[in-house]
């Protein structure tokens, strides 16, 4: 990148109010679209799971959150209807997985943090980067709107398993429901493809002089890989969803096979479900680390920065992000042991999946050596990256348990599961996407975020998020399946489980609502500070990456000058040569200084 | 609506006290000149200090939970590979804590112990390859033992059946469990979806294949086909009027109908010879609830209807998926009986469970069956009852009605539109068109 390109950034043309706000093609201004949509997101999918956490406490009970929230049509008398249960359960999953921690997490962070992070004006394609934050809106719109259809939202869980998601006679939802979740999810899709073709692009061509491969960030090098396997594997899912739309509306049979929904009989015929859950899971899995892998990348800048330590093992952790990314392609099918699969292939499955998890042991001890004999200062984001770190053992060894098909065959589809996941995944990456807000609030707003508000918003979601999720285990270790209205079920046959599941579903739901609460904290701390906080200083947390040499308020360019050069890794705290703790990616080396 | 009046009170009020209290906090960071990236050395102390406190409560909590909930949740494994997949459990449970008890530890024991301090400089430590070496190669060796230990026990939980297993068939639909006993020749007859029927004449609700069902089948099926037809060609005679849509549909589905009728009438051409498709049938017996033989050896296999369903059995530590057009199996032995299940739980209403375990429509939460565990002459008296009651037979009901079906899909066939039979049997359409207006609405 020359002064010329510079120049043309610069000064050619003056932003209206349109193309700076709404429309804008700038790559922080998109970052941040990203993030408070995925915010007003996060509060949908927090409410819907409130509710029917509601139910799964004290069900049958007529309750005014419920009436309030869904009406006499959803919630007659304030008591859930079974159908609406269904699709809260999906369209929390939906919202949570894909709208929050996929397009939230990645698409915030990616668009804020690339370019400033290795050195570039802006995005390699400002364009199909606007078109792919629209796309997302458009479908967070679609996805939004399918809960207020006259037979309901998409209810056959966030997996839509055929043939319960083909036909409406089977549930209702899916019928027009799951129609605006099939064109919701496709244009979900594409925005999220042309947003990583970009980020690809952008790592690779655009660095600025000096940043070479070995010297990026290690957020740098986790949204890298996680858009090579958004542009690997959500390929698959589209197909998944047209084929799935083909059998909706065409009559095909690519996943039928020898069918009758409610009293009519199918004539489609050598399809197979099975088919749809194979390419459904050769997405989702690699999904669960494109949720995971940046919050990763975050939080080893961040724990590095805080710590005031070089990151443990730089090398070793790229290296654990490519393996891990690698191995996310061949384990999917962990997740179908029992749909009668072939066992010997289930075994294969079950070696690959274990084998994921040393590349995350080694993560795991990288971080807790990088914290061994640090200096470490509590802000909200360490708090919340020492948070993850600690969901991420949690969640990961209970993932020992479920990859363990003979294991899985007591535990698969309870609570178990559900627990296991949310853990490492949705309490991880949510973990990861605090930090990276309250850590990287300063280069979005120019401001601060209030930093005791942070640390009480911390530790309640730390308490309440552990309070929820950690008697789950329990749950699904004493059989309780997951997607239950209630577990009425067992009443009649085996009391002592059915009173255990009960005590305990009692306290999920009550941290769960306090949960909730602390997240008004954040909500308020965010927007309060996005234009009454503290004015921010250049580079307040003392960091050495490159988004802290710009200036504090935003300039379309990034630099208002020369984009700087790189002479050394990103982690030279504390480095012994220097005086200072903190040591910017532009010093050059000194005379005879190692470089790493 | 007081309440709610209240609580938006309530809510305006907090906002505006959060708001002042926020007003005075920056106020006084002005006055004293606080940043909010200042590190204040009170705060991260007690910040770093909540973490042992956390640490302290979180462990207890695990303690508490082990004790109270740990083993207690579902009564002991109550197969025989059960409870191998226990032993195996409390394996993986030993690696687990250690990993989980360790790693938490050290992650919260460290971040209290190096909080900041302005006077320590951080120890520069960027890599070691032979730590990093060490810490690669020990969770590879505990793993290398988690997957022989496991791949072993899969390989027993999913290997053939012995040679006595009793074979019973697990079919799923929306939302109840069905169970066909293969009877004394200990093998299912023959099935297919298209001969399900619900009909009062001669019910066949898992689709058995007997040459009899074939020729029930497709009676019925002719007449669905000439009572649709019936309806389509009288239109304008009809006191019902029907849309377009409406008449397209059906339409639709009668030839759709005709079709499924010819590969029927396929199937009574490939069972017509000598064979033993009615002797398979003849001994099966269907059941709306299990009742499993202590110490035999079953081998279970699951249909399913209409969606994917999942027969969980959590007592037996197994389950597996019911998939449309697919048969799935599974062998399990129980080993206690439902009575000596009620002494060890010391519950006296305890009973064995079938559950579904995979999403498939409102009522996947209500969708259950018994199970019932005894002694072979306990099985004996129940079969006894349940044939006294006549619910068990499959094929078991008059000798099916002459039908003189034109197989004619060697021949022309034009859409179903150039049947004869609509004279022959016309007393019967009127009375079928009758039920089938009923069905259909």
């Amino acid at each position: 990148m020359s002064a010329a390109a510079h120049t043309d950034h610069g000064h050619h043309h003056k932003e209206s109010f349109i193309t700076k706000y709404i429309f804008s093609q700038d790559h922080k201004m998109i970052g941040k679209q990203f993030l408070v949509t995925a915010i007003f997101m996060a509060v949908v999918a927090v409410i819907l799971s409130i509710l029917f956490r509601i139910q799964l406490a004290w069900p049958g009970e007529p309750n005014s959150a419920l009436s309030f929230f869904l009406g006499d049509k959803w919630a007659p008398g304030g008591i859930l209807d079974r159908g609406m249960y269904l699709g809260l359960v999906t369209i929390h999953g939906t919202i949570m997985v894909f709208f929050v921690l996929t397009g939230g997490l990645s698409g915030t962070f990616s668009n804020l943090l690339i370019p400033l992070q290795i050195g570039c004006r802006d995005m390699a394609s400002g364009l199909l980067n606007m078109i792919s934050y629209w796309l997302f809106f458009l479908s967070s719109v679609l996805m939004l709107y399918s809960l207020f259809i006259e037979t309901g939202p998409a209810s056959a869980g966030w997996t839509i398993y055929p043939p319960l998601s083909i036909y409406e006679q089977t549930i209702q939802g899916s019928g027009m429901g799951m129609t605006w979740w099939l064109l919701s999810m496709t244009l979900f899709i594409a925005g999220s493809l042309l947003g990583s073709l970009n980020y690809i692009v952008t790592v690779i061509n655009l660095r600025t002089t000096g940043m070479k491969m070995t010297r990026l960030p290690l957020t740098i090098w986790a949204f890298f890989v996680t858009a090579i396997l958004g542009v690997l594997s959500f390929p698959v899912l589209v197909s998944a969803v047209v084929l799935m739309l083909m059998d909706r509306t065409l009559g095909t049979s690519f996943y039928i096979n020898d069918a009758i929904v409610g009293t009519e009989i199918l004539e489609q015929s050598g399809g197979s479900p099975i088919l749809f859950e194979h390419l459904f899971w050769f997405l989702g899995h690699p999904e669960v680390y494109i949720v995971l892998l940046p919050a990763l990348g975050l939080t080893s800048e961040i724990v590095s920065t805080n710590a005031r330590k070089p990151i443990f093992g730089y090398r070793a952790m790229i290296g654990s992000i490519l393996a891990i990314g690698f191995l996310s392609f061949i384990v999917w099918g962990h997740h179908m042991f029992l749909t009668g699969m072939n066992p010997f292939l289930g075994g294969v499955f079950v070696f690959t999946t274990l084998l994921i998890a040393i590349p995350s042991a080694v993560k795991v001890f990288n971080y807790l050596t990088t914290l061994w004999k640090g200096n470490i200062r509590y802000t909200p984001a360490m708090l919340f990256s020492v948070g993850l770190v600690s969901s991420f053992i949690t969640g990961g060894i209970t993932g020992i348990i479920l990859a363990d098909s003979a294991l899985d065959i007591a535990v698969h589809d309870t609570y178990f599961v559900v627990a296991h996941f949310h853990v490492v995944m949705g309490l991880s990456a949510i973990f990861g996407m605090f930090a990276g807000v309250y850590h990287w609030f300063p280069k979005m707003y120019g401001r601060m975020m209030n930093s005791r508000l942070g640390m009480v918003h911390f530790w309640l979601t730390l308490v309440s998020a552990y309070g929820v999720f950690f008697p789950m285990h329990f749950v699904g270790i004493g059989g309780a399946p997951r997607r239950y209205y209630d577990y009425s079920v067992y009443e009649g046959f085996d009391g002592n489980q059915y009173e255990m599941i009960m005590d305990l579903n009692v306290v999920i739901t009550v941290f769960a609502i306090l949960g909730a609460i602390a997240q008004i904290i954040f909500i308020f701390n965010f927007f309060y500070s996005a234009s009454k906080g503290q004015k921010a200083v250049q580079n307040p947390w003392k960091a050495n990456t490159l988004e802290w040499t710009t200036p504090v308020e935003h300039v379309h360019g990034n630099w208002p000058g020369e984009i700087p050069e790189v002479h050394r890794w990103p982690y030279d705290f504390s480095n012994p040569e220097h005086e200072e703790d903190y040591v910017l990616q532009t010093t050059p080396l000194k005379e005879g200084e190692h470089a790493h | 609506m007081e309440f709610k009046l209240i609580i938006l009170v309530v809510i305006v009020l907090a906002a505006i006290a959060v708001a002042q209290l926020m007003k005075l906090h920056s106020l006084n960071s002005k006055v004293t000149g606080r940043r909010e990236e200042d590190i204040d050395l009170r705060v991260n102390n007690l910040n770093a200090t909540l973490m042992l406190v956390f640490l302290t409560i979180f462990f207890g909590s695990l303690i508490y939970m082990v004790a109270t909930y740990g083993k207690g949740m579902l009564p002991e494994p109550a197969s025989e590979h059960g409870v191998d997949v226990e032993w195996l459990f409390d394996i993986n449970w030993i690696i687990v804590f250690a990993v989980f008890l360790s790693c938490n530890f050290l992650l919260f024991w460290f971040a209290f112990k190096y909080r900041y301090h302005p006077d320590r400089k951080a120890y520069f430590f960027a890599h070691n390859n032979k730590l990093e070496l060490i810490w690669t190669t020990i969770p590879a060796s505990a793993l290398a033992i988690i997957i022989i230990l496991g791949l072993m026990t899969w390989n027993d939980i999913t290997g053939k059946p012995s040679d006595d297993a009793k074979v019973i068939e697990i079919y799923a639909k929306q939302f109840d469990w069905t169970a066909r006993y293969s009877g004394d020749d200990n093998k299912l007859g023959y099935s297919d979806y298209k001969l399900v029927s619900t009909s009062a004449d001669n019910p066949n609700a898992l689709g058995v294949i007997t040459k009899k069902n074939i020729d029930w089948r497709i009676y019925e099926l002719d007449n669905e086909v000439n009572s649709l037809r019936e309806k389509l060609h009288n239109d304008s005679a009809a006191t019902e009027t029907y849309s377009a849509a409406n008449l397209y549909k059906m339409e639709k589905t009668m030839e759709k109908l005709d079709r499924i009728k010819e590969r029927v009438s396929l199937m009574r051409e490939m069972y017509s010879g000598e064979n033993d498709v009615d002797e398979l049938a003849a001994d099966d017996f269907i059941a709306k609830e299990l009742f499993l033989v202590k110490d035999q050896e079953y081998f279970f296999v699951f249909r399913s209807q209409d969606v994917i369903h999942c027969a969980y059995f959590p007592h037996f530590r197994t389950q597996m998926n019911c998939v449309p057009g697919m048969r799935t199996s599974l062998k399990f032995k129980p080993i206690y009986t439902t009575a000596e299940m009620r002494e060890k739980t010391k519950n006296p209403d305890f009973n064995y469970i079938l559950l579904c375990n995979k999403i498939c429509g409102v009522s996947h939460s209500n969708m259950k069956m018994s199970v019932t565990v005894g002694t072979q002459e306990e099985f004996d008296a129940w079969k006894d009852l349940e044939a006294g009651n006549a619910t068990m037979a499959v094929a078991d009901s008059e000798e099916p009605p002459h039908i003189d079906v034109e197989l004619n899909y060697y021949g022309e066939h034009d859409g179903g539109h150039g049947h004869g039979e609509g004279d022959s049997h016309g007393e019967e359409e009127g009375h079928d068109d009758h039920n089938e207006g009923g069905d259909h609405h």
